[in-house]
């Protein structure tokens, strides 16, 4: 009994350290008042003050649109990687797709600046985003198709060749449609991860785009407004919704990949 | 000319030769199995007919023409694999148009063969369901209903009753032969049971590291062991020490250790001299309460009884002789109320007919 009440405490404060900083942020961005210190009363005040911020609508369309592209994209080579990565056993290819999952960003980040200015001279801008977030992406949609073609039979794809398929058959009517459901988990992820990446892209954006995250730091370098507390309160709650609907597709492959 | 003709196959894999200069030839309508402990290459044999692997050396002939390069999509040949393989995502007759439907069938065909074949194996009312909805026996009807669909040449069944429990095995040892029989499809059977083997097949080739030990009928290959290896893998045998001391006209006289003197019948190509073992199946042996004043016969032994076994319809004895060799009797237990005839100890007699046994010195 002593052992599970001290389990609850601890892991009911480890929760509370995570989850009420995200709490404060949702009802301040209510708040009828300027100041993040005290309750006043509630306003949607600030949703009206952020969708007449021409400047943020504008961080936010290209945030739209670049996790849109780059997730299309992570999500075609990512597919092909994974299944790549299950039929042929091949010891450089994971490693080449998995480390940038798991490389810190800031060296991906810097790496990828230097590769673009020094190696390729490009000038930055959304397309230097683009290639930086499909670069990671990649990693995350693999991971999980790979994870659904695991635990499957090999058997169903060489039966469907014996029956008559054609390779490419094989993959649209058996392949494909048996891991669906991580290529959307994994498309969803990869969108996820793009639209609120700020490390990589602060390094790959140079002065060209700006994107939301980009936008709310460069607002809270002066304070910390409810305009600030709406739009984060937004970007959770799709995040959220978008996490909440891949782990429905392939709850499996997303516990591998978390 | 044969169906499937397999010259002189061939597969080597990094360190070792799965199959080993195979050839077989396979008549249309047959039931052939390829029968064979794990390891002996049959599963091999099987991917290289259905296109999956590609011989090193030797061809795959099918109505006389090579299979080589042939993709297994464009071969006229299905297989039910070991685990079903059943497309999870598809309805059962979804799963059994799929053949159909790749070889372009047009719908209204399709319907009426895909009920046509479900009939056949009594999964109508299966057909809206899915694969994980269905019983072990049941996915391998849907397996064998979706193979033979679209009237294969050939169809390979790669230990298809392997995952069922015991009775079910015996139900459908009794549909496949009845299936085959009507459908008129040829059969490759792929199997380690040697009972599963005897009890299906028009003709068996045993197999062991990559080679054919013996190509026979069953009741042959039973009766008439080529060598020691088929012997002991086809069901069970007593084999004892044996050296030729004559060969006669209608018969071996042999000298078997722990026993004497013992005619065995005839073989072709056996010479004096030569050493070997003597092979007698338990149910040829007969067990005789001794005393005193039996007469002696030739092909006989006393004994003890070590042990027995109760199976039911039978009784195993295992008899130990007095130089410690041991031999194996089978004992109907037809009569009713005697289970059994001996208790361990009891001083027996064995004694077998000079028709049966078979000497082998390979």
């Amino acid at each position: 009994m002593r052992r599970s009440a001290v389990l609850w405490s601890v892991s009911l404060a480890v929760y509370a350290f995570l989850y009420l900083p995200l709490v404060v942020v949702v009802v301040y961005s209510f708040n009828d008042s300027r100041l993040n210190a005290e309750w006043v009363g509630f306003t949607l005040h600030w949703y009206r003050v952020l969708f007449s911020d021409d400047e943020m609508l504008g961080a936010g369309a290209n945030s739209l649109l670049i996790a849109f592209v780059s997730a299309t994209f992570a999500t075609l080579l990512g597919t092909m990687a994974g299944i790549a990565m299950h039929r042929f056993r091949l010891r450089a290819l994971p490693l080449l797709v998995i480390t940038p999952v798991a490389m810190p960003e800031i060296l991906l980040g810097v790496s990828l600046l230097i590769f673009f200015v020094q190696v390729l001279n490009f000038t930055l801008g959304l397309f230097s985003v683009l290639i930086a977030h499909i670069t990671f992406c990649v990693g995350f949609v693999a991971i999980v198709v790979r994870a659904r073609l695991a635990g499957m039979d090999e058997s169903i794809f060489e039966a469907a060749r014996d029956l008559g398929a054609t390779p490419w058959q094989t993959f649209r009517r058996v392949t494909f449609p048996l891991i669906l459901p991580g290529v959307i988990a994994g498309a969803l992820m990869a969108f996820t991860l793009s639209i609120d990446d700020f490390v990589i892209t602060f390094f790959t954006a140079g002065v060209g785009v700006h994107t939301l995250p980009l936008q709310i730091y460069s607002m809270i370098k002066i304070a910390v407004t409810p305009e600030v507390n709406a739009v984060s309160t937004l970007l959770m709650t799709l995040t959220l919704g978008l996490i909440i609907l891949a782990s429905r597709f392939a709850p499996d492959a997303l516990k591998g990949a978390a | 000319m044969a169906l499937l003709e397999i010259r002189n196959v061939v597969r080597r894999f990094a360190s070792f030769t799965a199959v080993d200069g195979v050839s077989l030839s396979i008549e249309v309508g047959e039931f052939f199995t390829l029968l064979g402990p794990s390891g002996c290459g049959k599963t091999t044999l099987l991917r290289m007919i259905a296109g999956f692997d590609a011989p090193d050396e030797g061809d795959l002939l099918l109505d006389g023409q090579s299979l080589r390069g042939i993709p297994p999509e464009q071969r006229p040949i299905h297989t039910v694999f070991q685990s079903y393989a059943l497309f999870p995502h598809l309805t059962v007759a979804e799963n059994v148009a799929f053949p159909l439907r790749m070889a372009k069938v047009v719908p209204d065909e399709i319907r009426r063969r895909v009920q046509e074949a479900l009939a056949s194996v009594h999964l109508l009312e299966k057909q809206k369901h899915l694969p994980h909805e269905l019983s072990g026996g049941q996915k391998q009807r849907v397996a064998l209903a979706r193979g033979l669909v679209n009237r294969p040449r050939l169809l390979l069944l790669d230990e298809p009753l392997g995952a069922l429990d015991a009775k079910l095995r015996e139900d459908m040892q009794m549909e496949l032969i009845n299936l085959q029989k009507t459908v008129g499809v040829t059969f490759i059977f792929v199997t380690h049971s040697q009972a599963e083997a005897l009890a299906l097949s028009h003709r068996i080739a045993v197999m062991n590291q990559g080679r054919v030990e013996q190509l026979d009928e069953p009741s042959r290959l039973y009766g008439f062991p080529r060598n020691r290896f088929v012997a002991d893998f086809i069901g069970k045998i007593n084999m004892l020490d044996a050296t030729v001391t004559a060969v006669a006209a209608d018969r071996l006289l042999l000298e078997v250790a722990g026993v004497g003197a013992v005619s065995a019948p005839l073989k072709a190509g056996v010479q004096s001299g030569q050493t070997g073992v003597f092979a007698v199946r338990p149910e040829q042996v007969q067990l005789l309460a001794e005393h005193a004043d039996a007469p002696a016969a030739a092909n006989e032994v006393r004994g003890r009884i070590l042990d027995f076994l109760y199976i039911g319809d039978v009784t195993t004895y295992l008899v130990q002789l007095s130089d410690g060799t041991r031999l194996e009797a089978l004992l109907p237990n037809s009569a009713p109320g005697r289970a059994k005839f001996f208790e361990a100890g009891d001083p027996v007699i064995l004694r077998w007919s000079a028709e049966v046994g078979v000497f082998l010195h390979e």
